[in-house]
């Protein structure tokens, strides 16, 4: 029987291999960049809110200590959205009338909560726990960026689990002393290279092998 | 079943040899292939009828997934927070409140976990006297109860929806017709209460009413006339049962059990010096129908249930005469007899509830004669308001109906056109009745037809108070309001009260029981719990409802409240006269019905799961594998080996029950250690009208209804059946599923044995060498070390631990045709085992063994995971990552304990929306494809070691609890760190009756048992 494809055409069986292997390459590359992208991560990306709260008001300009609003994150794995009543507390008494702060008045008057968008949303198989965080030095704006910069709230970083292991693997190198947890301002002393492993010993934190078993996570 | 088979494999046998089912003893080439398999036959296979298409589209869809699941962006998720945020209320921590769940009336006191407004989690109450903590399969069922989708949903009037409004005047007006004839029309039906509102209720209705009438009618109540008997079996030395199962079925049954089990671990572990303190109880069980009490006896006769007086009587005679079926019963009860005899006030004779009332009476003259009464034992009023005759009262109401007497029926609660004995014909009456209405959670068989139709609330949304076992007040309170406009017996029964119009369930029950603080109820004085009055109403109130009891008001204590309460005056007298005669107490032999010997005995008896038909529709009870059989979903008829072989009839054959003219269908099992010529029936099964869970399934299944064959002169057993085989029926049952081959996974000794010679428990099977093993060490000394110690000897097989793991851990239902595959996915599952011969009924021994996962150090299933989704945590967990595993069911092929479990349907339910606030926040919601196992309950672990590490802090022992330890009535299951010697489960680790299970593989199970110790009579053995 004679030869199907001719000599010359041998050409194209190699460019197709190598065009083969390139189209897959950029199908991968895609698929990570894509996975890695805020627009799946949802890293920088700003969300609509009912109200358009700005924490670079209240904290920034205003000085309002994180916990004022965020009771909880210092005892429980939730950190709290404040109620209604804790935006009254003040605007009751200021900014009575300002249109748009109709949606909290709104829900003051009629009992119905207001309905954020979560900005910081973990896979459901995650169990992040706030409190033990705060308690072990981990400042909030190690996780959460200067939230004092931000007119409307988004998420500074990935949330990815490579991103959490960077501290689970290296907690002296992010924590901080514990009074300056809820500072936004605090710069770890550059000149002192054991002072996060200091903190680790003084804070008792686990070792590698516990903060990085499944379980302390995922259950 | 080939019983030669059997026979010469028990001849054959070395040692001790344990069976779990007729199919393993007699070896068939069935049962081979079976247990071979790594998971059932077609186990893998997806036997959804829709076909290709649905199968096309699914795998399209799956291959889609898989490509870019990395990419797949979450949905948006909303935060409602408060507008007005509750004082005490921490989000994403839960709080705990106190309440309890009526069961047959009898209050089961217990501490619910509510995440955000939503109860998820029933535990016992720690601090109650009638719980101890621990709890029982029903209540822990409860919570599944309340958020079932099929629960009745709006009030209605011949089916069409009404309002609260509309049912309030219809009643009035009702009520304005019935004034001048003084309410001769009017009877009301209720289950067992004990609620003092509702007494209170009640009488005053009567009061206004005087010809009105209030009937009762329990299907499971016990013998009219019986003694009301409360038991202490912390001082029992020896117990004798007659026909009672005091371990399971119901509140009462939560106490005994700590109190039994604890005796019995106490003496297992006495050191030398304090053994002679310890004395392990003797339990001999004289029973019919093979329970959990009658497993967990030292001796056990098996007597069809007519015997059982006789075998009082002789008891009584403390010589055992008279003629039994069973050849061993004299000398039995001779050796019973005896043992009581030596055991003066420190014994016990405890009688059956479905025994009549002589036998109960005959138990009380010997507890009299014995000393007994006012140690081990206490008579006293029940603590019903209501104790009677159900039977006579049902009798009379339903006379009354057919002759159109009644005007107004109000029913509330239970289900009687279904419960009614068949000779009553209540559904004919109730069609006599002017106006009939129901209170009832489930659109059942009498919400059908009666003409108003009210939910109830269920108790986790109810305001109330029940009194426990003891007499103990325990008061309810609502975690939730009422999902489907529930109202409670009180505000309906507030609707025929004038004064109380309008008042609702809260206001009902405070106000009874402020008045009854400030003394205006007669008969009740309370204190604080160090004997001082409380400061005001408020102070009582409040530490009510935070308590959820009221100190102090224990029938035992209030003795008032108990006139007959403790020693009877004449027992002295009795025990001086039968002190020299070797009669413990003869009694009146006339009173006994002689018992029957022609035609099989039928013996009726609540099904153990879904009890008289009112949990049905609970997946839970309905999927938890039933005692001895283990079979799930279906009702069986229980008989002997012999019986079955007699009749050519083996397991799933159906056959046809005639009792008194009248007929019924129920599947056969052969249960071993079940009395001759005798057949026990289950009732509860045969629902006709419920929810999508416990309707019958198919025709077939419509004809399991035995309440069919129950009559109302002999409504626990009579004589007189016959069975015919009429075909074949299919029965899901686990008993085979999960096999471990041969080797010795329950241990067992007498304690005199073990004694003598601590190391009998180890030869039972051989301990390797530490470093024959080709996994790497792994160092646990800078961590904790997680271990969890189950003790057999108090263990007594009730199933709570699997319920309340599948409460805490999310465990789906899985169906009866996928339980037969070999499906189910219960985390811990509670092995049985028999010893003995089945034709020899009096041989038969059981043995129960709860199997969690065993947390391996050197783990089997860890190494063949390709994909790295079941690893080894730093505290010796074998954690289990969901979003990792992808389905291999490798791990589950190499556990050499079988407790991996598999979603090979998306078993969850993620359409209900009334199930997701069931769930556990804390838990994963696992989704199809996944392996899941036991985690030690790595989310109350991870709670504890936070709050420590908050703190700076140890864990102490005993933070931690897992669902199956906190909920074990018996105390068997005990957790913590094994690097604590102080800790409870070290030393009980170390303790030389503590074995591993298959330790010969040298996984090191983190997971050890404690050998079963009994301790037989040595003149029986």
């Amino acid at each position: 029987m004679s030869q199907v494809f001719h000599r010359s055409t041998n050409i194209w069986s190699k460019v197709s291999i190598v065009l083969g292997l390139a189209f897959v390459t950029f199908l991968a590359w895609i698929v990570v960049s894509l996975s890695w992208s805020g627009y799946v991560t949802g890293q920088s990306v700003t969300v609509d809110q009912p109200v358009q709260f700005s924490h670079a008001h209240h904290v920034g300009s205003m000085g309002i200590d994180c916990r004022y609003c965020h009771t909880t994150v210092e005892e429980s794995p939730f950190a709290n959205i404040p109620p209604t009543k804790t935006c009254m507390n003040c605007h009751s008494q200021i900014w009575t009338s300002a249109p748009i702060l109709e949606p909290v008045r709104a829900s003051f008057r009629d009992n119905t909560p207001l309905r954020w968008t979560r900005v910081h949303d973990l896979p459901d198989f995650v169990y992040f726990n706030h409190s033990i965080h705060v308690a072990k030095g981990v400042g909030c704006v190690t996780c959460h960026g200067r939230v004092d910069r931000m007119p409307l709230m988004l998420q500074e970083n990935s949330l990815q689990m490579s991103w959490c292991l960077n501290c689970h693997r290296n907690p002296d190198q992010y924590i901080r002393p514990r009074d300056q947890v809820f500072s936004m301002t605090y710069e770890r002393p550059a000149n002192d290279p054991d002072f996060g492993k200091r903190l680790v010993t003084e804070y008792k934190i686990a070792d590698v092998k516990q903060l990085t078993s499944c379980s302390t996570c995922h259950r | 079943m080939d019983s030669s088979a059997i026979r010469s494999r028990l001849a054959g046998a070395e040692g001790r040899l344990f069976w779990r089912s007729l199919g393993e003893l007699s070896d068939t080439p069935q049962f081979r292939e079976y247990l071979h398999r790594e998971f059932p036959e077609q186990a893998s296979q997806w036997n959804n009828p829709k076909g290709r298409r649905e199968f096309l589209k699914l795998m399209s869809a799956s291959l889609a997934l898989a490509g870019v699941g990395a990419c797949v962006k979450q949905p948006e998720e909303r935060i409602v927070p408060y507008v007005r945020q509750p004082e005490e209320m921490v989000p994403g921590r839960p709080l705990f409140f106190a309440t309890a769940i009526p069961f047959g009336g009898v209050a089961a006191p217990v501490l619910v976990e509510s995440h955000e407004g939503h109860p998820t989690k029933v535990e016992g109450n720690p601090q109650h006297p009638a719980a101890l903590g621990g709890s029982d399969i029903f209540a822990q069922a409860s919570i599944l109860t309340l958020y079932d989708p099929d629960r009745l949903q709006s009030i209605r009037f011949r089916s069409e929806v009404r309002g609260w409004g509309d049912f309030f005047s219809a009643m009035k007006g009702q009520l304005g017709a019935q004034r001048p004839r003084q309410g001769a029309g009017l009877r009301f039906l209720t289950e067992r209460l004990t609620s003092a509102s509702a007494a209170e209720q009640i009488a005053t209705i009567k009061q206004a009413y005087p010809q009105a009438k209030w009937h009762v009618w329990d299907p499971t109540a016990k013998a009219a006339g019986a003694p009301s008997a409360t038991y202490d079996f912390t001082k029992a030395d020896v117990v004798v049962t007659l026909d009672a199962d005091f371990l399971t079925g119901g509140p009462a049954a939560i106490r005994y059990t700590r109190d039994f089990a604890g005796r019995r671990r106490a003496a297992a572990d006495a050191e030398a010096a304090e053994a002679a303190e310890h004395v392990m109880n003797r339990l001999y069980a004289i029973e019919s129908t093979p329970t959990l009490t009658g497993a967990k006896a030292d001796h056990r006769l098996p007597l069809r249930a007519s015997e059982i007086a006789a075998a009082a009587q002789a008891l009584s005679g403390g010589n055992g005469s008279g003629t039994f079926s069973n050849s061993a019963a004299q000398a039995f009860i001779a050796a019973a007899a005896k043992d009581l005899q030596a055991h003066r006030g420190r014994s016990l004779v405890v009688a059956g509830d479905y025994q009549p009332a002589a036998v109960h009476a005959i138990a009380r003259q010997m507890n009299e004669a014995l000393g007994n009464v006012g140690v081990t034992v206490t008579y006293g009023p029940s603590v019903d308001i209501n104790a009677g005759d159900h039977a006579a009262s049902l009798r009379e109401l339903t006379q009354a109906m057919h002759s159109g007497q009644v005007d107004l029926l109000v029913i509330l609660g239970g289900n009687p056109v279904f419960t009614a004995p068949a000779d009553l014909h209540f559904d004919v009456a109730l069609t006599k009745v002017a106006l009939s209405v129901s209170l009832s959670m489930f659109p059942d068989e009498t919400a059908f037809v009666t003409h108003w139709n009210v939910p109830e609330a269920h108790p986790l949304e109810s305001w109330g108070d029940a009194r426990a076992f003891d007499g103990t007040v325990t008061v309810m309170q609502p975690l939730i309001a009422p999902l489907y406009d529930g109202k409670t017996l009180q505000e309906v029964l507030a609707v025929f009260i004038d004064a109380q119009t309008g008042k609702n369930a809260h206001d009902l029950v405070k106000e009874f029981w402020t008045r009854a603080y400030a003394g205006t109820v007669p008969g009740w004085t309370f204190t604080d719990p160090t004997g001082q009055p409380f400061k005001s109403a408020d102070s009582f109130w409040r530490h009510v409802l935070h308590d959820g009891w009221i100190t102090g008001t224990a029938a035992a204590e209030n003795g008032g409240r108990r006139a007959e309460g403790g020693n009877v005056a004449t027992s002295d007298a009795v025990a001086s006269t039968s002190a020299q005669a070797p009669a413990i107490a003869p009694g009146p032999s006339s009173a006994l019905p002689p018992p029957s010997s022609s035609g099989l005995e039928i013996i009726f008896r609540p099904d153990p799961m879904i009890w008289d038909g009112r949990f049905a529709n609970n997946g839970w009870l309905q999927e938890l594998p039933k005692p001895f059989t283990k079979i799930t979903w279906d009702p069986t008829a229980w008989m002997s080996a012999n019986l079955a072989k007699e009749k050519g009839l083996i397991d799933g054959d159906l056959v046809e029950l005639r009792y008194r003219g009248n007929t019924a269908k129920l599947p056969v099992a052969v249960v071993p250690g079940h009395p001759e010529q005798s057949v026990t029936v289950f009732y509860g099964y045969g629902r006709q009208v419920t929810g999508r869970v416990g309707s019958s399934a198919d025709a077939t299944a419509r004809e399991f209804d035995v309440y069919k064959l129950r009559t109302s002169d002999a409504l626990h057993f009579g004589t007189g059946l016959e069975i015919a085989k009429v075909g074949r029926y299919l029965l899901a049952r686990t008993q085979e599923h999960h096999l471990m081959e041969d080797r010795h996974p329950v241990r067992i000794a007498t304690v005199e044995e073990y004694r003598k010679d601590p190391e009998v428990i180890a030869r039972f099977g051989e301990r390797p060498p530490r470093t024959l093993t080709m996994i790497p060490d792994w160092d646990y000394s800078q961590h904790y070390k997680w271990g969890l110690s189950i003790d057999l000897t108090s263990c007594t097989g009730c199933n709570t631990c699997t319920i309340a793991c599948q409460s805490e851990n999310n465990i789906p239902v899985v169906g009866k045709e996928q339980v037969d595959n070999g499906r189910e996915m219960h985390w811990i599952r509670v092995d049985h085992y028999y010893e003995g011969t089945p034709e020899d009924a009096n041989s038969i021994k059981t043995h129960h063994q709860p199997v969690p996962c065993m947390q391996c150090e050197k783990a089997p299933c860890e190494l063949v995971c390709p994909v790295g989704a079941t690893t080894h945590s730093a505290e010796g967990l074998n954690d289990m990552v969901y979003n990792r595993c992808v389905g291999t069911r490798y791990c589950s092929n190499n556990c050499p304990y079988k407790v991996r479990r598999f979603n090979f349907l998306l078993f969850q339910d993620w359409e209900t929306p009334s199930l997701e606030p069931l769930r556990n926040p804390d838990v994963t919601v696992r989704s199809r494809g996944v392996m899941e196992k036991c985690t030690y309950c790595v989310q109350r672990i991870n709670l504890a070691r936070i709050d420590a590490k908050r703190e700076d802090r140890e864990i102490r022992d005993g933070e931690i609890v897992p669902a199956c330890a906190s909920a074990c009535p018996a105390d068997a299951i005990v957790f913590g760190n094994l690097n604590d010697p102080n800790a409870r489960v070290s030393k009980l680790a170390a303790r030389e009756r503590t074995y591993g299970l298959l330790e010969e593989l040298n996984t090191r199970p983190r997971t050890t048992y404690m050998a079963e110790l009994r301790n037989p009579n040595p003149e029986l053995s």
